[in-house]
């Protein structure tokens, strides 16, 4: 699905100024534009249209689950 | 990919949160959620979100499709210019969305060329590369897209491009909604990458004016049912508050250099939405600055009022949840997404056509 307001995340393999090759997983790359984030390579950012949103981390992505499972232990308390 | 299949459509913890979401609801009436994003409805639909709430709770689609609120004035003026010569490139899901009289699409079978793009960057491009003609870029889109808008105009590119700039701004659509007291709207699920850019802060006053749970959420379907218990859970407390589900790619701030670079290239001004009418300080329009670059200006566009909804169509409803697709008696009968008669249908991101596409979501 192409949708206007989504944002896909990829994973940056290099970083050419506000230029970036990025991996969208199995091996397709695509040049998107990184002047509204700070990227280094190996980060996933979220591409919308071509341009990098945000850097997304493995740590966010952790502090996520840890959210939803304090959400549900304290209701289930 | 690590970070969004790690977990997040997880089928324990999606039955954990279901049921927390139906003991919580008990203790409630009829409760009715919004979201303004059109890939949360994707997301609720597709994977039947709908069909695991108990009853008392709704959630419906407000004005989240960008392309579906773009007014038929607005297109008409695109295709005025097409028909022009000029080469006009836009998005894929705009083509087909009927304008007064006709569609990008019918201008482009009339010999106009209109060129589909993944994005601005395409269309700098190709006006880099094609400087014998004349583009133009449809700028359409919410606070996700108009950044990307932002920065290509402060480059300032080519000078055979300008831009038609029908970008539009979320939380005063929301604050529209919240005020129809006929919708009677119990909290908001708000969108997740129009927040990546704007941060939590300008959904406070949902909260704090409107007495309104708030809570930014993302995509995965577990997202939207932890957002659907956290509103609930807000409701059953009686203290609405604003918080953030998707704190893996929403900031507080939001994007910092993104929000700066739109408050530079734009000053807000009241926008007319399809279906919705004019909202008060809800549209983008191109600094003086920047005013080169305005195709209105560049070609002496003058807006005529366009002809929105199409007899016997109920997109003005649709849009902001009022009635379902399946409501209208044109779904799936005279409007398909083959055919579509109304811009809710066009759209992948439309409400109608979202329903057209899955089977038993009623």
């Amino acid at each position: 699905m192409m949708a206007m307001c989504l944002a896909i995340p990829a994973k940056v393999v290099d970083v050419k100024g506000d230029s970036a090759r990025v991996d969208f997983g199995e091996g397709v790359l695509r040049e998107v534009n990184v002047a509204l984030v700070d990227v280094e390579v190996g980060n996933y950012v979220l591409v919308h249209a071509g341009y990098a949103i945000e850097v997304i981390s493995e740590e966010e992505a952790q502090e996520t689950l840890r959210l939803w499972n304090e959400i549900l232990e304290a209701a289930e308390a | 990919m690590m970070v969004e299949n790690f977990r997040f459509r997880d089928a324990v913890l999606a039955k954990r949160v279901v049921k927390k979401i139906n003991k919580i609801a008990l203790k409630e009436d009829n409760i009715k959620i919004c979201h303004v994003c059109g890939t949360h409805e994707w997301t609720i639909t597709h994977f039947g979100l709908r069909s695991l709430l108990p009853d008392n709770v709704e959630v419906i689609a407000g004005p989240g499709c960008p392309v579906c609120i773009v007014p038929a004035s607005e297109i008409d003026e695109a295709i005025q210019l097409a028909l022009k010569g000029v080469v006009i490139t836009c998005f894929g899901d705009v083509l087909r969305v009927p304008g007064s009289k006709m569609s990008l699409l019918d201008a482009k079978a009339e010999g106009a060329d209109i060129r589909v793009v993944y994005g601005i960057g395409d269309a700098v491009k190709m006006a880099e590369k094609n400087v014998d003609k004349e583009f133009v870029f449809f700028a359409i889109g919410f606070e996700t897209t108009a950044p990307s808008t932002a920065i290509e105009v402060m480059k300032k590119p080519a000078e055979n491009l300008s831009f038609l700039v029908s970008h539009r701004i979320i939380p005063p659509a929301m604050k529209l909604l919240v005020e129809m007291k006929d919708l009677s709207l119990n909290g908001f699920i708000a969108p997740g990458h129009v927040s990546t850019i704007i941060g939590v802060k300008p959904y406070r006053i949902f909260p704090e004016l409107y007495h309104m749970p708030t809570v930014v959420t993302g995509f995965e379907p577990l997202d939207v049912l932890f957002g659907v218990y956290m509103i609930l859970k807000q409701l059953n407390e009686g203290k609405p508050r604003l918080e953030n589900e998707y704190i893996r790619a929403v900031r507080e701030e939001g994007n910092v250099k993104a929000r700066q670079l739109m408050r530079k290239v734009f000053e807000v001004v009241d926008g007319n939405w399809r279906g919705l009418g004019v909202i008060p300080s809800s549209a983008f329009k191109l600094r003086e600055e920047y005013e080169s670059f305005d195709a209105h200006l560049r070609y002496c566009l003058k807006a005529k009022e366009g002809v929105d909804i199409q007899p016997g169509c109920k997109c003005h409803l649709i849009i902001i949840g009022k009635i379902k697709p399946t409501e209208c008696s044109l779904f799936m009968k005279a409007c398909t997404p083959q055919k579509p008669v109304g811009p809710c249908m066009v759209s992948s991101e439309g409400t109608c056509h979202i329903w057209a596409k899955v089977s038993k979501v009623a």
